[in-house]
C-alpha cells in the first residue's frame, strides 16, 4: 500500500498530471499487454504483470478482453533478440488469468517485415492462448510492399476497405480502424473519407448509451506528432462517437502504456510484447530502447501499471506493487 | 595604325576563348561516362542526412538505413519508391534531369528529404 502510494503523482512540475518519475518507471516495463474489463460501461485495464493479483471479481466484470499489440515478429536486435519468446510470456500471462478472457485485440505490428513466415509464428503463438478469437487491425509493418493484401487475405475476412469493421459483444459496440494506409509525406497516421463515412454509417443507429471501444494502431489522440505518434483526422472519428457516454480508445505503436481522458473518450495506448520505445521526444528518435537483456527479462512480467484517471491533459500510468 | 592592333588583340581574344571552349568540350565527353559521380545519404534515427543533398545531372544517389527499425526511400512525386529497407540495406537511384525531387519515408512520413539535382 505504502508503495503504491508512492507511485502516485509526487512531482507535478507541469501541472500536467505527470509525474515524471513515475512516468520513467512505468516506460521501464517492456510489457506484455493489458487486460481490459468493462463493468458498468466503464472499461478498467491491467498491466498482465498485475494479474496474477486481481481478485476473480475483478477479472470478470461483464464482459473481459486482453489487448496485445505490437509483437513485432522478426525483429532480432539488441533490444529484443527473441520476441518470440516475450510474446510466449503475454501469451502465459493470458491463460493464467483466473477467468479466460472473452477474445483478444492484437493493436498491429503483428510482423515486423510483412514476411508470411512472420505471420506463421505469431498465428502459431497464439494459437496457445486460451482466449480462441483474435481481432486484428493492421499496424504499419504489417502492410509493407502489398499495401496490405497479405494482412487482407490472413486477417481481414468480413472487413471493408483496407480492413476496418466493427462488432457487437455483450452490448459493446467494437470497432477496428485501419490508420496506417496511405501515408503522404510529413503527414500523420489517417484514416481516409471512405473509412471515416462508413464509420459514421456504423454508429448511427446505436443507442447513446451503448459502450463503445475502437482500436486502430497509431494513437487516435496526438500523443507526439513530431515523431509521427497522430493520426490527422482522428478529430472527424471522434465527432461521429461525440454522442455516446462511454467511448474507450484502444491503440498500439508507441511502445508504451499512456493514457488520457478527455470528457466521455478514454484513450489508452498498450505496451509492446517485443521492445519499448523511449518517452515521447526524450531520445533523438523513436527507435528500440535499448536495455540489458538480462533487465529486459526482469522487467516483462514483473512491474506493475496501472491506469489512474486524472484531469489532466495526459493521465498519470504509475508502476510498482512487485 | 591604331586600327589594326585593335583588330589583333580581338583575334587573339577570340583565338584563346574558342580554344577555352574546346578544352571544356573534350572535357566533359571524355569524363562523363567513365567517372559518374555518387553521393551518399544516410538514414540515423529517424531521418535522412543530408535532408537537403545537391547534386548535378547523372548522379548517383545511394541511400543506406542505418536504424534498428525498416525504411523506405520514396519519391512523393512517384519518381522513385525503394522496397523496404532493413537494417544496412541500400538503395540508389541515377538522377538524368534537373530539378527538386523530394522523397519521404512511406513508413515513418515524418521522415522527409530532398535532392536538389542541377
Amino acid at each position: 500500500m505504502t508503495d503504491k502510494v508512492k507511485d502516485e503523482i509526487l512531482y507535478d512540475h507541469n501541472q500536467d498530471g505527470i509525474d515524471r518519475r513515475g512516468f520513467l518507471k512505468c516506460m521501464a516495463w517492456a510489457g506484455t499487454g493489458a487486460l481490459c474489463v468493462m463493468s458498468g460501461g466503464v472499461l478498467k485495464s491491467y498491466s498482465l504483470s498485475r494479474l496474477p493479483g486481481l481478485s476473480s471479481k475483478e477479472a470478470l466484470g461483464e464482459l473481459s478482453f486482453v489487448q496485445i499489440s505490437d509483437s513485432h515478429m522478426g525483429f532480432n536486435k539488441p533490444a529484443n533478440p527473441d520476441v518470440a519468446g516475450t510474446l510466449k510470456v503475454a501469451v502465459d500471462k493470458i491463460n493464467a488469468l483466473s477467468a479466460t478472457p472473452e477474445f483478444m485485440l492484437h493493436t498491429g505490428d503483428i510482423s515486423h517485415l510483412s514476411k508470411p513466415e512472420e505471420f506463421d509464428t505469431v498465428d502459431q503463438i497464439l494459437k496457445s492462448a486460451k482466449p480462441k478469437d483474435v481481432f486484428y487491425v493492421p499496424g504499419e509493418h504489417d502492410v509493407l510492399n502489398d499495401d496490405g493484401k497479405q494482412f487482407l487475405e490472413r486477417y481481414g475476412k468480413g472487413s471493408k476497405g483496407a480492413g476496418w469493421y466493427s462488432f457487437d459483444k455483450k452490448g459493446a459496440h467494437f470497432i477496428g480502424l485501419v490508420n496506417v494506409m496511405n501515408l503522404k509525406a510529413g503527414g500523420l497516421g489517417t484514416l481516409g473519407h471512405e473509412q471515416l463515412e462508413w464509420l459514421e454509417d456504423d454508429v448511427k443507429h446505436l443507442k447513446h448509451s451503448t459502450p463503445i471501444v475502437v482500436f486502430a494502431h497509431i494513437p487516435l489522440w496526438s500523443v507526439y506528432p513530431e515523431w509521427g505518434w497522430g493520426t490527422e483526422d482522428s478529430a472527424q472519428a471522434l465527432a461521429y462517437l461525440k454522442k455516446f457516454g462511454s467511448v474507450t480508445v484502444l491503440n498500439g505503436h508507441i511502445h508504451q502504456t499512456l493514457q488520457k481522458i478527455e470528457g466521455n473518450v478514454t484513450f489508452h495506448t498498450a505496451a509492446s510484447t517485443a521492445f519499448p520505445q523511449p518517452e515521447p521526444g526524450k531520445a533523438p528518435s523513436p527507435g528500440p530502447m535499448k536495455v540489458p537483456a538480462e533487465q529486459l527479462k526482469s522487467v516483462l512480467g514483473i512491474t506493475n501499471v496501472n491506469y489512474v484517471q486524472g484531469q489532466h491533459a495526459l493521465a498519470v500510468v504509475d508502476s510498482t506493487l512487485a | 595604325m591604331r586600327k589594326s592592333v585593335s583588330i589583333a588583340i580581338l583575334v587573339g581574344a577570340l583565338v584563346t576563348g574558342m580554344g577555352t571552349i574546346a578544352t571544356g568540350q573534350k572535357g566533359f565527353l571524355a569524363s562523363a561516362p567513365q567517372k559518374p559521380e555518387t553521393m551518399e545519404v544516410k538514414i540515423d534515427n529517424f531521418s535522412f542526412g543530408p535532408a537537403a543533398l545537391t547534386v548535378s545531372v547523372g548522379t548517383t544517389v545511394t541511400w543506406t538505413n542505418r536504424d534498428d527499425i525498416p525504411h523506405t526511400v520514396v519519391s512523393t512525386e512517384g519518381t522513385f519508391k525503394s522496397k523496404v529497407l532493413d537494417t544496412d540495406e541500400k538503395f540508389s537511384f541515377t538522377f538524368s534531369k534537373a530539378g527538386t525531387y523530394p522523397y519521404f519515408c512511406s513508413i515513418h512520413p515524418k521522415m522527409t528529404g530532398k535532392v536538389i539535382v542541377q
